[in-house]
């Protein structure tokens, strides 16, 4: 916090603006995401760019980035005006960004993909010793242990995700761009990127960090611009406004009931999809717990801690074993369609990737789902069409037309188009992993009050999280799982931060004593 | 023309532009070559030439029209050219041997058929479980299976060539030279083929399922989709167009050899990718297969019509074809 002390703003006040975005717009094609923003960096300010999905931050970070040219407006560094061709252009100039999406590649080791097109070279070959140095200490320096050697597809997310960023810092920079760096970094993880920060800025790089966290940005950044609809609402001290401010200001309206009121679970209600010594090979062992009727059962953990495999585990996108009832009956779902005609739907953490068919169609994609029931036997457009028509409209999926392929919708419709596809299916469960995961404050309540919707309904929720107020905004119990175990199940009193975390981190587990064989499995990774 | 004289200019720009010029090429390039045709020699578009050229492009169209399937599924299968010779050259075994059994040529010749069929649905079945079960590339597999029908028709063979019962091929040759309303039938049943095949991929489940799995395989598996099943289902299909081919290939030469359909894997590839099929999967149509087929067999016949171009120089016409049919498709966003 010391770092938003007045005095040492007012040491970098009398700097000048290593850059500065003039009335910068974007169109692509007739719609223009961007209108008129003006933004300025100063040397050793982190300078935070807020809003909701689609507001345009992404945007304004790829025009300064040279990922794309502005429609109008103009880029000006150290005071001369510039246009840069490309990112490279950008990169060459001192401006580095680190993407939401990971761009490094998959089959290269993270030492080649740190130097990719900048490789050091020593007697015409490359000198993959001198890299290879490098990348370890340039890895030491963000405290991630990973061998330089490894590739990256055999890394974890939160893994790669810092090999992006010891790539990005490995270039000569001056103003580094991040675009919510932290969505899948831990706790640990993303204290260590604010260290980097930290320093970074102290020798005087510019950050312009895009996000969506309003605790990250109150912790990392001296100021703020927040953006609405392409439009610049305004810049300001962080230290003057409070999350709550913030977030007023980004949305155009209060925030106050984040989360719908809690309804209690009926007396007695029945267990809906009991899970009794599941067993994930790898992933997660002897999980055992159930979830009733009309309750949001919340899953608290870390990263790794085998919540998404317990689950695609139990719905048959993996081998699992152990037993698993639905509604008293035992299963065995070997693919996914059977738990689907056994109403039990899961919506996968990873939009992008396992989703959404992103250069498909808006209807291709709600209809995958549920096709038999447009199906019969030749698929009926008009009547897709008439589901889509409903579930725009149902979900508030904001899209100006109807015929764009899904890849064009923003994180947060993307999401609603998703569960929309899902709640085709009709389920009577619904398990949620990372619902609201890179969606904006709006589309986040929404989901919420969804979800208690669904549950007035009489179904059925699991919620997979990492955020926890999420968590204890929504949830009836919560189980606590940590390194592929249930370490506890937490209700009324008990749910509160300290208590799962307690849990989570493997500070406390019930029963107190823990099996000899996890022991092992733990001290052998 | 007075319409267009009428509205302003850069309304008539913006008509243009909405022609979905890129999906539309296969067909202008078949116009193009007709044109040039043509020109070249007076007989060229005469009915006879033109049923000719498309009776012969229905070899190729009938197994391009299942290779479109497997390729939006995100597959590929090489091994088309060498099945279809195995296939041929078994069916000819089989009615041979039949012959020997004193029953009318029709019945042998409807066995054969049904025989040949089933033959194929196995050798296509053969290819996508290997794929799918075994988790091995299909490039790889139909490349193993390619070498593997290849051999085994040359070892039926015994290096030589399997030549159909007299009796028999007089009977059965009409289905490859006869036709119905002046139409031969090979084009009556390569429209078939084309038709259905349009109806199953752009009107079915099934057809859906194969353009989700070709634009994300784990999308699709996470929306419940059995895709294991419709990828070998694929190849199946691949298996039945390459025997139904072969009914109609048997008749023409009465014969089969080692050489029998050599490169037809490449030519069949070639039609589908021509007609706008996106080689690495998830959308394309049957149409454009169909026209690409047309052209491939129309560039052959330009090419025996004139003198200008040898025709020993047919795979450079058509290669260079190839190149430049996927050049003007590109997608602007691929860059």
């Amino acid at each position: 916090m010391t770092r938003t002390e007045p005095d040492s703003l007012a040491s970098r006040s009398g700097l000048a603006p290593v850059l500065v975005g003039r009335g910068l717009s974007m169109a692509f094609g007739p719609v223009e995401v961007l209108h008129a923003v003006d933004i300025d960096v100063v040397p050793g300010e982190v300078h935070a760019v807020l809003g909701e999905n689609g507001a345009g931050k992404s945007t304004l970070l790829k025009l300064v980035g040279g990922y794309h040219t502005p429609t109008a407006g103009e880029i000006v560094l150290d005071g001369e005006p510039v246009h840069f061709r490309d990112s490279t252009a950008a990169e060459a100039a001192g401006i580095v960004m680190i993407h939401q999406e990971l761009s490094l590649v998959p089959d290269l080791t993270v030492e080649e993909n740190v130097f990719l097109g900048h490789e050091r070279h020593r007697f015409g070959f490359v000198d993959y010793r001198s890299q290879q140095r490098s990348t370890r200490e340039l890895l030491a320096t963000l405290r991630t242990r990973v061998d330089v050697t490894r590739r990256v597809r055999q890394l974890s997310v939160s893994q790669a995700q810092m090999v992006e960023i010891a790539k990005a810092v490995s270039r000569d920079v001056r103003i580094l761009c991040m675009d919510e760096p932290t969505d899948v970094l831990t706790g640990t993880e993303t204290e260590v990127l604010f260290d980097l920060v930290r320093h970074l800025t102290d020798d005087g790089v510019a950050v312009l960090y895009v996000s969506h966290k309003l605790d990250e940005i109150k912790t990392i950044a001296d100021r703020v611009t927040i953006l609405r609809d392409g439009d610049k609402v305004g810049t300001f001290q962080v230290g003057d406004l409070t999350p709550t401010d913030m977030a007023r200001r980004m949305v155009g309206r209060d925030l106050a009931d984040m989360y719908p009121a809690k309804q209690p679970v009926p007396e007695g209600a029945e267990p809906v999809l009991e899970l009794d010594d599941v067993t994930v090979p790898g992933h997660a062992e002897g999980v055992s717990f159930a979830l009733r009727k009309g309750e949001v059962l919340g899953l608290a953990g870390l990263v790794g801690a085998g919540r998404t495999e317990l689950f695609e585990g139990v719905i048959g996108l993996r081998p699992a074993s152990g037993r698993v009832r639905k509604d008293g009956a035992r299963v065995h779902w070997r693919h996914p369609e059977d738990a689907k005609h056994a109403g039990v739907a899961y919506l996968t953490e990873d939009r992008k990737g396992k989703g959404l068919l992103l250069r498909s169609g808006l209807r291709e994609n709600l209809t995958l789902q549920a096709l038999e029931r447009f199906a019969r036997p030749f698929t009926d457009i008009r009547k897709e069409r008439a589901a889509l028509h409903r579930a725009v409209e149902e979900f508030d999926v904001r899209v100006a037309r109807l015929d764009v392929p899904a890849g064009a919708l923003s994180g947060g419709n993307q999401q609603k188009l998703v569960l929309a596809k899902l709640m085709l299916t009709t389920p009577d469960v619904v398990i949620l992993d990372e619902p609201t995961r890179g969606i904006d404050v709006g589309t986040k309540r929404q989901i919420y009050f969804y979800v208690a919707e669904l549950i007035a309904k009489g179904t059925s929720v699991v919620l997979i999280s990492s955020e926890l107020p999420e968590l204890l905004g929504l949830a009836h119990r919560i189980v606590v799982m940590q390194d592929g175990r249930v370490k506890g199940i937490v209700e009324g009193d008990d749910m509160n931060e300290e208590t799962i975390m307690a849990y989570a981190t493997g500070l406390r587990h019930d029963p107190p004593s823990v099996p000899a064989r996890a022991e092992v499995r733990r001290g052998a990774v | 023309m007075a319409r267009s004289e009428a509205a302003p200019a850069p309304t008539w720009r913006r008509h243009m532009r909405s022609i979905p010029w890129q999906s539309l090429t296969p067909l202008l390039g078949l116009v193009f070559l007709l044109i040039i045709g043509s020109l070249l020699h007076p007989a060229f578009l005469t009915p006879t030439n033109l049923l000719n050229v498309l009776t012969r492009s229905a070899f190729i169209g009938i197994i391009a029209v299942g290779g479109t399937f497997v390729i939006i599924a995100g597959g590929i299968d090489l091994s088309v050219g060498s099945m279809a010779a195995f296939l041929a050259g078994a069916m000819i075994l089989v009615m041979n041997a039949l012959a020997r059994n004193d029953l009318e040529p029709l019945t042998i010749i409807l066995l054969g058929v049904g025989m040949v069929l089933v033959a194929g649905l196995l050798a296509g079945a053969a290819n996508g479980l290997a794929i799918t079960r075994g988790r091995i590339e299909a490039f790889i597999v139909t490349l193993g299976t390619l070498g593997i029908f290849r051999s085994l028709v040359t070892y039926l063979a015994d290096g030589g060539t399997i030549s159909l019962d007299f009796a028999i091929r007089g009977v059965y040759r009409p289905v490859y030279f006869g036709s119905f309303l002046g139409i031969p039938y090979p084009v009556w049943v390569f429209a078939a083929v084309a038709i259905i095949g349009a109806i199953v991929l752009h009107r079915t489940r099934f057809g859906r399922y194969v353009r989700a799995i070709g634009s994300n395989q784990e999308v699709a598996r996470y929306a419940s989709v059995r895709v294991e099943r419709i990828r070998t289902l694929t190849f199946v299909i691949q298996g039945v167009c390459v025997a139904i081919a072969v009914i109609l290939y048997v008749p023409r030469l009465g014969s089969a050899s080692g050489s029998t359909g050599i490169l037809w894997e490449l030519e069949a590839i070639a039609a589908v990718i021509i007609g706008g099929t996106a080689l690495k999967g998830g959308s394309g149509h049957i149409w454009g297969t169909v026209v690409g087929a047309i052209m491939l067999s129309f560039i052959g016949n330009v090419l025996n019509l004139t003198t200008a171009i040898s025709e020993y120089l047919n795979g450079a016409v058509q290669g260079l074809i190839i190149i430049g049919a996927v050049f003007l498709q590109r997608g602007r966003s691929g860059r």
